[in-house]
């Protein structure tokens, strides 16, 4: 028997009004409404959220894990863009 | 038995069995999600179920709790709905079930948010919100399994003939719901059956499937008079109890 997998999705939870939404998992559910459906009963269970948003997870673009020198590694020496390594005039040090 | 206290188990029952049934399927679902789905709404109807047989010990006040009234009633005594007792089948025709009790207990709790039993309105006020939820969990599924495959339509057009005979009994009239309505303390099912028809065939017809035109077939289990499973529900449900009395944990 032909068995079609059901997609898979990313599922990000808001826990209080005022904050992001956060990625808490994933799930398998057969198209967006279920999708949401299913986030509520797997993720929701005890108060975790008052928002859920969910995405197919074929639909996130992810950057390639082995680019990381060439993507990530050059920014480790550049601690002129960090505001804290400029030194601001006396008056306004404090910021 | 009082009409008030007979209304009470007539709901508090129906939920329980309900809940009953729907945790049989812990740990088999056809999917992870749904298993904890399904245990969600199992769990939900046995609060239900208990927040409602607790009051109905105390309107009785015999000092029978909730666990009693669930654990040591014989079957004769149940008053709960037919619809609720019958085997689950497939996840199909499970879903399909609960669809059509949950629509029909949505519009209960809504109207008893109203009852001049303030311990039954505040009852209902919590539970219509896990019933919304209910509704539109396994309305989704039958809307999918009806018009999905050739197969699920089949299954659930089956299930649709083998349980739509049973929702007569949730509207058939009765002396006790007269009697609690006249008091304010409930409302009468079968006023129920307009608003619960303008939910369910919408659904019903999304899902493509055809609804079986009436027949004379009513069940009475709100009356006690239950169909043969009930006896195996029970034997299940009550074996702690019946088998070590009071047993806690």
């Amino acid at each position: 028997m032909d068995r079609k997998e059901w997609p898979l999705w990313e599922v990000f939870i808001r826990s209080r009004n005022g904050l992001d939404h956060k990625h808490c998992g994933s799930l398998h559910a057969p198209d967006e409404r279920l999708a949401l459906q299913n986030a509520r009963d797997v993720y929701t269970r005890r108060q975790e959220g008052v928002s859920i948003w969910v995405v197919r997870t074929d639909h996130i673009v992810a950057s390639d894990p082995d680019a990381k020198p060439e993507l990530f590694d050059p920014a480790a020496d550049k601690i002129y863009r960090h505001p804290t390594f400029f030194k601001l005039p006396k008056d306004v040090d404090h910021m | 038995m009082t009409p008030h206290l007979e209304y009470l188990l007539r709901i508090g029952d129906s939920v329980l069995i309900l809940g009953q049934r729907l945790s049989e399927w812990c740990g088999h679902a056809p999917v992870l999600e749904e298993d904890i789905a399904l245990a969600n709404v199992a769990l939900d109807l046995i609060g239900q179920s208990r927040l409602v047989l607790t009051h109905a010990g105390a309107v009785e006040g015999a000092g029978r709790d909730e666990d009693q009234l669930a654990f040591l009633r014989t079957e004769e005594q149940f008053r709960n709905v037919t619809l609720v007792e019958l085997p689950n089948g497939d996840f199909g025709r499970t879903v399909l079930r609960s669809f059509l009790f949950c629509a029909f207990l949505r519009e209960l709790w809504t109207a008893l948010a109203a009852s001049s039993d303030e311990d039954l309105a505040a009852i209902a006020a919590k539970s219509v919100k896990e019933t919304r939820y209910h509704v539109q969990h396994s309305g989704e599924w039958a809307i999918r399994l009806g018009d999905g495959t050739e197969e699920s339509h089949q299954r659930m057009q089956r299930a649709l003939e083998e349980l739509w005979p049973y929702t007569a009994e949730l509207f058939a009239p009765t002396a006790v719901d007269d009697m609690v309505s006249a008091a304010g303390v409930g409302v009468a099912w079968a006023g129920l059956r307009t608003a619960w028809e303008t939910v369910v065939r919408p659904v019903l017809e999304e899902a493509t499937l055809e609804v079986p035109t009436g027949s004379a077939f009513l069940s009475r289990g709100k009356l006690g008079v239950h169909s043969e499973h009930m006896g195996h529900l029970l034997t299940e449900m009550q074996y702690l109890q019946r088998t070590y009395p009071g047993a806690t944990w």
